[in-house]
């Protein structure tokens, strides 16, 4: 007969141990994942093999939705503009960019993204998990060395597999571990033929997803000037979250953009829309629109959604006249240095930088997180929580993420509800000093 | 114990003698040799020089500004809606370029459900599928699909392109086998690539070299069974091949899967919606039960006019990919504004066959318009949507006739004919198809429309190939 199409022992974890807590991931939501959001209520009769909708829906607060900035709603400038756009564009375009499908609109975002980004010229994809798996390949291939920090995300992890590169992983964020490698790479060369590499590329995210760190930046470029590497920063996270600015990890540190060879990023966290670019030199993206992968055999981004990414980027650059972008990144900073203090002092663990908006709250007991996510949801907060194989066994985490619409009352709700799940779970493991930054040293921009 | 005391003192005293030399060589090779020295140990100072002599290729090459591919790009900019006429630098064309089969890039009803869509759910869904980026509209338009189909499950992807690229690495591991058809797109080609499985390539639609290679493979397992219980074998290929316009025979190759115990995949991105009486693809075109597949996988950027890409099939099989599938699980779900549009054109081509009627009757007219036109060889089948026209007599040079076809496109668009040459990648294709013009028909061409495009493609090659 045929042979099984899945080992038993590769199904044991999906179907003994995931199935088990499968109903704290996966949870429908109706209408827009704003700053709170409707999850519709499903119960289990076997088991959790299958879900049945009881017909219910709950308001919570949204603390699992990517959404930084506070672009994803529903109404106000940026949704009218992508009607407009829609009744003139229409719904999709049906044609890849290399065979009449690139619009003016793609043009002017394309413009619109290298001006907000400070290099010379952009290249966007419809879909930012491609932008990397598609553009990875395109410029680094076999006789090639790829630098990667260990926790990278999947979809650097796939491009760099696609590109045939040789790939060695460095420790997270160890930048003795990253030297010692490029000195390795340059000084011993190519395994077996000892032919010098052709190119070494480092790649890097700016705030990683699952721990809220963020890259040492200027160690970084300081390693790569020295030992000629090019660094690939994906700043899938960072981009409008953190920085003066709002410009990403660059921004952060106060460092020059074009020093960075290829700055990638995705509109989908901090724009409220889908898809990625790629910024950097104008060669680069010459060569990227003849030779990406995504130029030719996909088709284009949607006109309704390149129309959000251009409303929000002016937002963000205030070219609509208003302050509203400033607005947004300072309060999302607020919210950001505000929470992570309450978080500390009550007693938690807590990963990351303490200006990341990522806030990962660890509970290192893979069946607590169960626990912590079914009752908050029963208290009025959705939250996302990571086990394994995203995150080692022993370090389970739930994770918040900030938003520039989440308001004051409802950080200190949500303070509120973690603070009776964590004495309910005793999780409040933290025996540091309280932390001694505060909220008061970022300025807020007030309502005119 | 006391035996062996005894046996020591009796044994002879040269035995005892080599005993006690073996027991001090070893000893000494424990604790006292040093360690064998790497004889190009380098000094930190010849390190340093290395490292300053080390010379990098450049990022990219450096591309001119006027390179043939970028200005056709910058020359061919669309503003408006690209309907069944396109606006190509304030030009009005009839568009035989973009893949919009059924006209549902311009259709009125369907960006009326998208804009109401917008107004509840926002653009974005801010979120993977795992994390609160599940939406009602992605759960219906799911079930949508596997009803549509007539299939158990079906699950939905935020790209065309990452549908086929994620599903065949999610079942096929390094030591299984997959069978694919030499002509297969670019988008899984990755996928088989990211799969690093052993790949067995067949000649385009040459059913015999494909049993020849399952023979080979039996002959293989044969000799070790053991192996071949646990190697799985797929096979892959495409319901209408986008790079020839031609269909796969499908009713062999089930036969070929029940009788050498292979998993079939079918990519039907340009045959769904377009194929078959109801527009379910090749399965119906050719009356076979959608259970004899394993996967089917299409892309809605095509017939449906939205963004994504689903895979229906078997319960069993289907819910695996929403662990293992990488494009599902760590990227963003689909906006829904794009959900609910693919979810009106499936409800418009349930109600509406007769559009895929019209399709058909526009494609055999145009077909056999277009084999007249002199100087060309036209590739595809009559009812396929996607046609290929070819040089009939190539020169030895791709690029001249790269150039060549390019010059005809653009003398056509200046006669208000939107077409495009089929682009590829020319490194990195498993077979290069030789260069093209690729045609695609829409259902809402009338037959002077028709006649149009025939009569501008016709003088345009005419124009260039006689200089």
């Amino acid at each position: 007969g045929f042979v099984p199409l899945y080992q038993t022992w590769e199904s044991f974890y999906s179907w003994y141990v995931y199935r088990r807590i499968q109903d704290c991931f996966c949870r429908p939501v109706s209408g827009v994942p704003g700053a709170k959001m409707v999850v519709i209520d499903r119960e289990s009769n076997d088991h959790r093999w299958s879900f049945q909708y009881t017909g219910g829906h709950s308001t919570v607060l949204n603390f699992g939705s990517y959404n930084y900035l506070g672009f994803s709603q529903n109404s106000g400038p940026c949704a009218e503009e992508v009607e407009q756009t829609i009744k003139n564009y229409g719904v999709s375009v049906c044609g890849s960019r290399q065979e009449l499908g690139y619009l003016d609109l793609h043009k002017q975002m394309d413009r619109l993204v290298a001006d907000y980004l400070g290099v010379e010229d952009a290249y966007t994809v419809p879909m930012g998990f491609a932008t990397n798996s598609m553009n990875i390949p395109s410029l680094v291939g076999k006789g090639c060395l790829i630098l990667s920090d260990e926790l990278n995300h999947a979809s650097l992890i796939l491009g760099c597999r696609l590109s045939g590169a040789k790939i060695k992983t460095f420790k997270h964020n160890c930048m003795k571990d990253l030297e010692k490698n490029l000195r390795e790479a340059i000084v011993d060369k190519q395994p077996r033929t000892h032919r010098p590499w052709k190119k070494i590329l480092i790649v890097v995210e700016g705030v990683y997803s699952m721990e809220g760190s963020i890259v040492k930046l200027p160690e970084v470029l300081r390693l790569k000037k020295k030992y000629k590497a090019y660094l690939y920063l994906d700043e899938a996270h960072s981009i409008g979250a953190i920085g003066p600015h709002g410009k990403g990890v660059v921004d952060y540190f106060g460092l020059n953009p074009r020093d960075v060879d290829i700055m990638m990023g995705t509109f989908t966290k901090s724009f409220g829309a889908v898809g990625g670019y790629i910024g950097g030199s104008q060669a680069l993206v010459n060569h990227l629109r003849l030779y990406s992968h995504s130029a030719i055999y996909s088709s284009s981004m949607a006109p309704g959604v390149a129309q959000q990414i251009v409303s929000s980027m002016n937002i963000m650059l205030g070219r609509d006249g208003t302050r509203e972008g400033e607005k947004r990144i300072q309060q999302l900073k607020w919210n950001t240095r505000y929470f992570r203090r309450r978080l500390q002092e009550m007693g938690f663990i807590l990963y990351g930088n303490k200006d990341s908006p990522v806030v990962p709250l660890l509970m290192f007991m893979p069946s607590k997180i169960a626990k912590f996510s079914r009752e908050s949801l029963n208290r009025g907060m959705g939250v996302v929580v990571v086990g394994f194989p995203a995150t080692p066994m022993t370090k389970c985490r739930a994770r918040f993420c900030l938003s520039a619409s989440h308001t004051k009352e409802m950080l200190d709700e949500a303070l509120q509800i973690t603070s009776d799940i964590g004495d309910l779970l005793a999780i409040k493991y933290s025996k540091a000093e309280p932390p001694s930054y505060s909220e008061n040293d970022v300025p807020l921009v007030e309502d005119s | 114990m006391y035996d062996m005391f005894q046996a020591l003192l009796q044994a002879p005293s040269y035995h005892l003698f080599f005993e006690a030399l073996l027991i001090i060589w070893i000893f000494k090779l424990l604790f006292f040799s040093k360690a064998y020295a790497p004889e190009s140990v380098l000094t930190e100072k010849e390190k340093e020089e290395l490292i300053a002599e080390w010379q990098p290729e450049p990022l990219a090459p450096e591309i001119p500004d006027d390179h043939p591919v970028l200005m056709a790009m910058e020359n061919n900019i669309i503003t408006g809606k690209p309907g069944k006429y396109v606006t190509i630098n304030g030009k009005s064309c009839v568009n035989m370029a973009t893949l919009n089969f059924l006209g549902m890039a311009g259709n009125p009803s369907v960006e009326a459900e998208a804009i109401k869509t917008l107004k509840k759910y926002g653009v974005g869904s801010c979120g993977p599928r795992g994390f609160y980026g599940t939406m009602d509209v992605h759960l219906e338009l799911e079930d949508k699909i596997a009803k549509f189909m007539n299939c158990e499950e079906a699950i939905l992807y935020a790209f065309g392109f990452a549908t086929i690229a994620s599903a065949i690495p999610a079942y096929s591991k390094r030591g299984d086998v997959i069978f694919a058809d030499e002509g297969v797109c670019f988008a899984i080609q990755k996928g088989l690539v990211a799969s690093r499985s052993k790949i067995k390539w067949f000649k385009h639609n040459d059913m015999e070299d494909l049993e020849r290679l399952l023979i080979e493979q039996a002959k293989e397992d044969k000799k070790n069974p053991k192996k071949a219980k646990v190697t799985r074998r797929f096979l892959v290929v495409e319901g209408l091949y986008i790079n020839y316009g031609d269909l796969c025979p499908l009713p062999k190759l089930v036969e070929l899967k029940w009788k050498y115990k292979v998993r079939l995949f079918l990519e039907e991105s340009l045959s769904f919606g377009i194929l078959g009486s109801n527009g379910k693809g090749v399965t119906e075109h050719y009356n076979i039960s959608p259970d004899d597949i394993d996967l089917i996988a299409a892309s809605l950027e095509n017939a449906i006019g939205s963004t994504g890409g689903f895979c229906c099939g078997k319960k069993y099989i289907v819910d695996h990919q929403r662990l293992s599938g990488l494009g599902y699980c760590f990227s963003a779900s689909l906006p829904p504004m794009l959900a609910t549009a693919a979810i009106e054109s499936l409800r418009l081509i349930d109600e509406k066959p007769g559009m895929l009627v019209e399709l058909r009757e526009n494609c055999e007219k145009i077909h056999s318009k277009l084999s007249d036109i002199n100087g060309t060889v036209i590739v595809g089948e009559p009812i396929s949507p996607v046609k290929h026209i070819r040089l009939a007599e190539p020169s030895t040079d791709r690029d001249f006739d790269v150039q060549t076809l390019q010059k005809i496109a653009d003398l056509s668009r200046d006669n208000k004919v939107a077409v495009t040459l089929a682009r590829y990648l020319e490194e990195e294709e498993h077979k290069l198809p030789l260069p093209s013009i690729r045609i695609s028909v829409n259902n809402q061409l009338s037959d002077e429309e028709i006649d149009t495009v025939f009569t501008t493609l016709s003088e345009a090659f005419q124009k260039i190939i006689t200089h």
